[in-house]
């Protein structure tokens, strides 16, 4: 694997947070769901987001992004306000359910990873530098014998990986991921943490959701327990090893006795 | 095969340089530029198309070719084989395939709503004019729905689609029915009504079209595949979704008078639905599109002229005809479940809530 093709700008305040969630509160019109959450994600961080169905995980990845605004506190991305942070390219983000939906679609995998280039370069001829970051971002996840195959081609695993390279391809300083794995295979799933963590250790700073807390334990520097409120956030050893996990799901545990 | 005769060559020559040199001479001073503009396209379509038209007509011995109105109908089927599925092919792949069935029955309130002013206040509006402002604000409308009121589904489209046809009828009959007359031409589409303001018109349209998806391809392509990752990626992807339906419209109007109001949308939908079952990428996936339509267009002109039969009707079978053939061809030559995907996303515009796909999450090859 080829992960010196990672590259991570470096035009952010040394050890300032990349995300910084500061007592947000937000509601889709009366139903609470995000109440005083107070997050940072630091520079290099691998952070995982668990939490119950509707606990408002998916909310929080959005706010952290910029793509909502908070109804109270304040979200800073890369320093800035996380709705007015402008420069596109810095961000991968993959919402939940965009692989299976780009199955369908007439899409090579090389022209889905090709749009992380269009915020840099929305017209106009490719560069030479265009055309490498996204031959590099193919090699760095493997996939760039599959280059000229159709998306729907791929397994889900694989369609992973090529939403995950159209992030590289974007030399993006922040991957966020919303329940990447779900529809993937339980080794694709072991590979593709894998190489998360891989490209982590490269630099790029990632958060994700994920309903496999075994996993996501294993591999994130960093777990955020969330339910509304924030109940858990740091070390996953220390995770486990808490109830937080038991406060934040309530008495129904069926959640934890996968069979991971 | 006969030569070309020298001097039918060189009359050819001659007219088009005597035009040129007479219209920039004079014209250009005098007028402005839409109409120095249509001066420019009435020369071309006559003494450049038509006499490269007549020639045809004379060197392989098809007469229909040698008539101006079947020029023209040819030049707005090429036309119209371009344009609808180049927008056509964002629309079907963003789920909108309803969208252009839509507009264009608002469109038929639009032609309804000029022909009713006209009448009634004695104006002289043309009604493809009142019917691009009425398509195009509908589709504004439609947009904002999806946007802001999380109001997208069938439903919706159907209210709108329904109303507008509505309005339409209403307005056509409450001048004792004066201004029915024809109204069929709206309605079914026709060859000989093509006037050269329509295939004016359509080709302004097509180049129109043609350059605002050259220019925009990137970010419509985004919000077409990903909508959700292209606004974190900092596109202004309401923007776009805007120019998408606007563009719809100006397609649907500028295509209805060969089509007719009833089967316009399937030049925007069967193309691309028969494209997207063999092409491989989006681009190729646009061109294959194209290619359908161009000779869904042309055959069903050529049928239409022959038979004196309807030629949105026949345009819009040939089509269909081509997508059977290249669904019963794919479906035997290749067993991967891939082509088994694409018609049920086509066939199926309701089946898209986020809880479909998710259900589906768990197929793996």
């Amino acid at each position: 694997m080829t992960t010196e093709t990672v590259r991570v700008s470096t035009d952010q305040t040394p050890d300032a947070p990349v995300v910084s969630v500061q007592d947000v509160s937000f509601a889709y019109g009366d139903l609470a769901v995000i109440d005083s959450v107070s997050i940072d994600i630091e520079p290099g961080a691998f952070l995982g987001l668990v939490g119950p169905n509707g606990s408002g995980k998916s909310t929080l990845l959005d706010l952290m992004v910029g793509l909502r605004e908070p109804d109270a506190g304040t979200v800073r991305l890369f320093g800035e306000p996380a709705t007015a942070f402008e420069a596109g390219e810095r961000i991968g983000y993959v919402p939940q359910n965009a692989t299976t939906a780009a199955r369908r679609l007439p899409l090579t995998v090389r022209e889905l990873v090709t749009m992380g280039r269009y915020p840099r370069r929305l017209v106009g001829r490719f560069s030479d530098a265009d055309h490498q970051a996204i031959d590099d971002a193919l090699r760095a996840v493997e996939i760039i014998d599959l280059a000229d195959r159709r998306v729907g081609q791929l397994s889900g695993g694989q369609r992973q990986r090529a939403f995950i390279a159209r992030a590289l391809a974007a030399e993006a300083d922040l991957l966020a991921l919303d329940e990447p794995t779900v529809g993937v295979d339980a080794e694709s799933r072991e590979a593709f943490y894998e190489l998360l963590a891989e490209l982590n250790r490269s630099g790029l700073t990632i958060v994700l959701i994920e309903h496999d807390i075994g996993v996501v334990t294993t591999y994130a520097s960093e777990i955020a327990c969330l339910n509304r409120q924030l109940f858990f956030d740091g070390d996953p050893e220390e995770f486990v090893a808490t109830d937080a996990l038991a406060e934040a799901y309530g008495t129904d545990q069926h959640v934890l006795t996968h069979d991971h | 095969m006969p030569l070309p005769r020298p001097t039918a060559l060189i009359n050819m020559f001659s007219l088009m340089t005597t035009n040129m040199i007479i219209d920039s001479g004079s014209q250009l001073a005098l007028q402005s530029p839409t109409e120095w503009l249509w001066r420019f396209f009435e020369w071309f379509l006559i003494d450049v198309y038509g006499t490269v038209m007549s020639l045809l007509s004379e060197v392989l011995g098809v007469r229909m070719l040698g008539y101006p109105y079947m020029q023209r109908a040819y030049l707005a089927a090429v036309c119209i084989g371009v344009i609808g599925p180049l927008v056509g092919t964002f629309l079907v792949h963003r789920q909108l395939s309803m969208l252009a069935d839509t507009l264009a029955h608002t469109a038929f309130a639009g032609v309804a709503v000029g022909l009713f002013l006209n009448a009634t206040l004695s104006l002289s509006l043309s009604p493809l004019l009142t019917a691009i402002v009425v398509a195009v604000g509908t589709a504004l409308l439609v947009e904002l729905l999806i946007e802001y009121a999380g109001a997208y589904s069938d439903t919706s489209l159907a209210i709108v689609l329904t109303g507008g046809f509505a309005l339409g009828s209403v307005l056509i009959t409450a001048t004792d029915g004066g201004i029915a007359v024809g109204i069929d031409a709206y309605l079914f589409g026709s060859l000989s009504t093509v006037s050269k303001t329509n295939v004016g018109l359509l080709v302004g349209m097509s180049l129109l079209v043609g350059t605002l998806v050259t220019l925009a391809y990137r970010p419509l392509l985004y919000v077409t595949v990903d909508a959700t990752a292209a606004r974190a990626a900092r596109i202004n992807v309401p923007l776009y979704k805007r120019l998408m339906v606007v563009l719809t419209a100006l397609v649907v109007v500028s295509a209805m008078q060969i089509m007719g109001v009833i089967l316009v949308a399937a030049m925007l939908v069967v193309p691309v639905a028969a494209a997207a079952l063999v092409a491989t990428s989006f681009k190729q996936s646009i061109l294959l599109a194209i290619l359908a339509a161009e000779f869904a267009t042309i055959t069903g002109v050529t049928a239409a002229y022959t038979y004196g039969i309807a030629a949105g009707g026949s345009i819009v079978l040939v089509a269909i005809g081509v997508y059977a053939t290249v669904l019963v061809t794919t479906k035997l030559t290749t067993t991967t479940s891939i082509v088994g995907l694409i018609p049920t996303q086509i066939r199926r515009p309701t089946d898209r809530s986020d809880k479909s796909i998710k259900a589906d999450g768990g197929d793996e090859k």
